[in-house]
């Protein structure tokens, strides 16, 4: 699955850059969330993807038997989904504001302190 | 010593606080840090004048062979010596000059931490540890020029004087490094004994180069001559100890140390008494130009340097000699000199020679000071100037390389010099006496007491040469590559071709003095040839600077985003795509084993992707995003993680719901770029993607490293009481982690709050009326 997952991630990685070099606003809103999940996948699909056999302890023992998933790096993307999802929460507000009082979506028309 | 040098810096530190305590006495009690100093290094005189090398170890950074490691012989003690006595004795005179100043503390600070800077230069046995100092001095050296901050000329010379010495400071950097590469170590001591090594070492050449480029800047060498006047600006004590006494030496201080590594060579040879003769004549032809005193003396500073550079460079055991005797003759004289000069700006209020004149009748001391002090500039018997004029003649007749030009040069810089004497000891003293801005009265006892002591040790050596054979022949073991030569300094060698130089350069400086307005306004004629010297170079230099860094800011920071992602992007793309294709042996060796449900889902993920990219309508492309967001939570489910494949879907629904919310009232996209920069930007996502891509499947084919999350899965049931062990991470391995994560989305639900609470309506009644009056005018 991994070489397949690697092309996948390419792709959304291509596409998240594509949309946010793009000069609407909300492009690039589209091309950070999908920079964030791209990233989270790599991180996933990196420690080695295993079916059918989650990081969990049966009851009654102390270790899981056998191989399990790596569970470190799932802590780490549960986190920066979250995080992202924060990230993601405060840039649309921003750009709301800011089409409300600059009434344009082109970033070129942003670039000076006088709106 | 150590210790006493860095305590120094805290005493330096602390001035303010002593200024608090003891008023206008406290330059007189920080004279006593430099004096104790100067006493401790005369308990040490025995063992040097022996011929023993101190070495005081103090390990500083072992692990990179950094240490503070200070080394005395004889040529360090000389520098030592002249730092500490002279530091003792301006610190006693600034007391004076500067009495009253508000800013006198913060002078204090700055002087004191130079002088320390200074000599941890010389006394240092590492290059790091005496970089470190270099710049230390050239630093110091900027606050000191810039002293009266509120001149625009001050700051500008003080800026000028940074950017020369700290350029080549950068130079000088490189060229330890060489150094230290060529000769396989950190130490001084170590380098100077293996000069045969370094001597036919392939880097010699190019570390040449950039030692020589940080000595001659910092001791003003042609064609860098130009900071040192400008320097002027300084207040005098600064002048006389920083500008013509010690830092400007610290150059020549450098050469002379590294002569028996580096010294010999034809490069070395010729270089040094070209570059030197050349900044002698240069230095004593501007001087005769200028009607300011401390020009006057600037300029034959820059002279005598030029003189130092040169018998580095003849670099026999005579011309050795005549360096130290030379070096010794200048500190005392010239200091003297500037703290007269000082004298003269401070009770007749004027720096201009042309202005005064008779004040022998009102400050008789002061008088004689400068007279003695003159006449060891000059170089007339009986003083120890006469005796550094001499032997240098005498080494010139020595020279190996280029001997006529050199003569000529340093015979020219020789009478124009002693021209130089007579204007600084004869204008202002004798004459008629004229109108000064000030009524003229002599100096305090405190502002004389520095001058006149130094200009005693001038005539006391001048008449008992013979009183510093040990010295010179101890400076000489450290710099010569013989030890053990005999040295003697006499006053008087007979009738021999020196002399006879001597003589005829008295006649010519006599002739020059008397007609010196006449040649003055004849030179004044070479105005617009000179405008076209170094410093127009340097100015050219810095102006050409900015409009470079305009332009590139211009190109660079221009204010669109995505011009600096390109950027980054395309470098990040060629930087790490070069490692893995031509660093990296990269491999492609792997089985794709996927089941028809999985690569689905892999599908679904790309075409979402896609979708959001070409879609047209805001809607459909965050629908796509959603069919993307879902997918990925089912890769979670698909591959053992449930926790993952929960908080996605949830968060997912959350992100739909938001920006359907809240973009829905935004406008449609429109077109905004041309197809040729799709094109490229089409290009470069494409390159980067390509590029992870290529990363992930490099890092797949590698070999495994364990994993420290083997740990977190043992012991997360017996130490966790979890039976979850991501969460088990989540909250106890790392919860930190989980911690700092919280604090960020309070942040931002904080920002989205108060954004959503300040109404777009609030802003524009506050704006609205001064945009209108805008309009209107």
């Amino acid at each position: 699955m991994e070489p397949l997952m690697a092309i996948t991630i390419g792709v959304l990685f291509a596409a998240a850059i594509y949309m946010m070099l793009r000069r609407s606003i909300v492009k690039l809103v589209i091309g950070l969330m999908l920079l964030s999940n791209a990233a989270n996948l790599l991180i996933f699909a990196t420690a080695g993807m295993v079916r059918g056999a989650p990081p969990l302890v049966p009851q009654g023992l102390t270790a899981p038997e056998g191989a399990v998933a790596d569970p470190l790096p799932q802590a780490l993307v549960l986190t920066a989904i979250v995080i992202a999802f924060g990230v993601l929460s405060f840039a649309v507000v921003l750009v709301r504001r800011a089409w409300e009082i600059v009434r344009a979506d082109d970033l070129d028309k942003m670039k000076d302190t006088d709106t | 010593m150590q210790l006493a040098v860095l305590g120094g810096f805290v005493v330096a530190g602390m001035a303010p606080l002593l200024h608090h305590w003891f008023g206008a006495r406290t330059p007189l009690v920080m004279a006593l840090l430099p004096a104790s100093l100067a006493a401790w290094l005369l308990g040490q005189w025995p063992a040097v004048a022996a011929g023993e090398v101190l070495l005081l170890e103090w390990a500083w950074v072992p692990g990179l062979d950094i240490t503070l490691t200070f080394l005395i012989d004889g040529l360090a003690w000389l520098f030592a010596m002249l730092i500490t006595v002279i530091g003792a004795l301006v610190l006693v005179y600034s007391g004076e000059y500067l009495r009253g100043h508000r800013d006198l503390p913060r002078f204090l600070v700055v002087i004191t931490a130079f002088m320390m800077s200074m000599l941890g230069l010389v006394l240092a046995d590492n290059l790091v540890t005496l970089f470190v100092f270099w710049e230390l001095t050239s630093i110091t050296s900027y606050l000191l020029i810039g002293f009266n901050h509120t001149d625009l000329a001050a700051r500008k010379a003080a800026l000028q004087g940074l950017f020369v010495t700290v350029g080549g400071g950068l130079a000088l950097l490189a060229g330890f490094a060489m150094l230290a590469v060529a000769g396989d170590s950190w130490s001084l001591a170590e380098l100077t004994g293996r000069g045969e090594l370094l001597r036919e070492h392939a880097l010699y050449t190019p570390l040449l180069v950039c030692v020589l480029l940080g000595a001659f800047t910092k001791s003003a060498q042609f064609p860098f001559h130009f900071w040192l006047p400008n320097a002027m600006a300084a207040p005098t004590p600064v002048s006389a100890y920083l500008h013509s006494a010690t830092m400007v030496k610290a150059g020549v201080y450098l050469l002379a140390r590294l002569h028996p590594a580096l010294g010999g060579t034809d490069g070395w040879v010729i270089t040094l008494s070209l570059v030197g003769a050349l900044t002698m004549a240069t230095g004593a032809f501007l001087a005769i130009q200028h009607t300011n005193v401390k020009k006057l003396l600037a300029y034959s500073t820059v002279m005598a340097l030029g003189a130092l550079t040169m018998l580095l460079g003849i670099g026999t055991e005579g011309a050795l000699v005549a360096f130290v005797a030379f070096l010794l003759a200048h500190s005392l004289y010239k200091g003297a000199l500037f703290m007269v000069a000082g004298i003269l700006d401070h009770e007749a209020g004027t720096k201009d020679v042309t202005a005064m004149g008779g004040l022998r009748r009102v400050m008789p001391r002061t008088a004689a000071v400068a007279g003695v002090a003159a006449l060891s500039l000059a170089g007339l018997p009986p003083l120890l100037g006469f005796v550094g004029k001499e032997l240098m003649f005498a080494s010139v007749l020595e020279a190996s390389a280029w001997r006529p030009l050199i003569l000529l040069l340093a015979f020219t810089a020789a009478f124009l010099t002693l021209a130089v004497a007579a204007i600084v000891a004869l204008r202002p003293f004798f004459g008629a006496p004229r109108e000064t801005p000030r009524v003229p009265h002599e100096a305090p006892h405190g502002m004389l007491a520095g001058p006149a002591l130094l200009a005693l040790l001038s005539l006391t050596f001048g008449l008992a040469p013979g009183l510093l054979d040990p010295l010179v022949r101890a400076t000489v073991a450290g710099i010569g590559t013989g030890a053990g030569a005999e040295v003697h300094l006499a006053l008087w060698h007979g009738v021999n071709l020196p002399l006879l130089l001597s003589l005829a350069s008295l006649l010519l400086g006599l002739l020059a003095y008397r007609h010196w307005d006449r040649l003055r306004a004849w030179l004044a004629r070479l105005e617009p040839l000179m405008a076209r010297g170094p410093e127009a170079g340097y100015e050219a230099l810095m102006a050409g600077l900015v409009t470079v860094a305009e332009w590139q800011t211009r190109m660079l920071q221009n204010g669109h985003i995505r011009n600096y992602l390109v950027v980054t992007l395309l470098v990040l793309v060629g930087l790490v795509g070069h490692a893995l294709f031509f660093r990296h042996t990269f491999t492609l060796d792997f089985v794709l084993a996927v089941y028809f449900h999985e690569a689905v889902v892999a599908g679904l993920m790309i075409a979402g992707a896609v979708a959001a990219c070409v879609m047209r309508s805001r809607l459909a492309a965050v629908a796509a995003l959603g069919v993307m967001g879902f997918s990925i939570a089912l890769t979670f489910v698909l591959f053992s993680a449930p926790d993952l494949a929960i908080t996605q879907l949830l968060v997912e629904t959350l992100t739909v719901i938001l920006l359907v919310l809240v973009l829905f009232r935004l406008p449609r996209f429109a077109t905004l770029s041309t197809p040729t920069e799709r094109l490229r930007d089409l290009a470069v996502a494409n390159l980067t993607g390509g590029l992870i891509t290529l990363l992930m499947l490099a890092v797949l084919s590698g070999e495994r490293l364990p994993r420290i999350s083997d740990y977190m899965v043992a012991n997360s049931q017996p130490l966790g009481h979890g039976h979850n062990i991501v969460n088990v991470i989540l909250v106890d391995f790392r919860a930190l982690d989980t911690l700092g994560e919280m604090f960020v989305l309070a942040l931002a639900a904080i920002g989205v709050y108060a954004m959503l609470r300040f109404h777009a309506e609030a802003y524009d009644a506050r704006h609205q009326a001064p945009s209108r009056e805008r309009d209107d005018g």
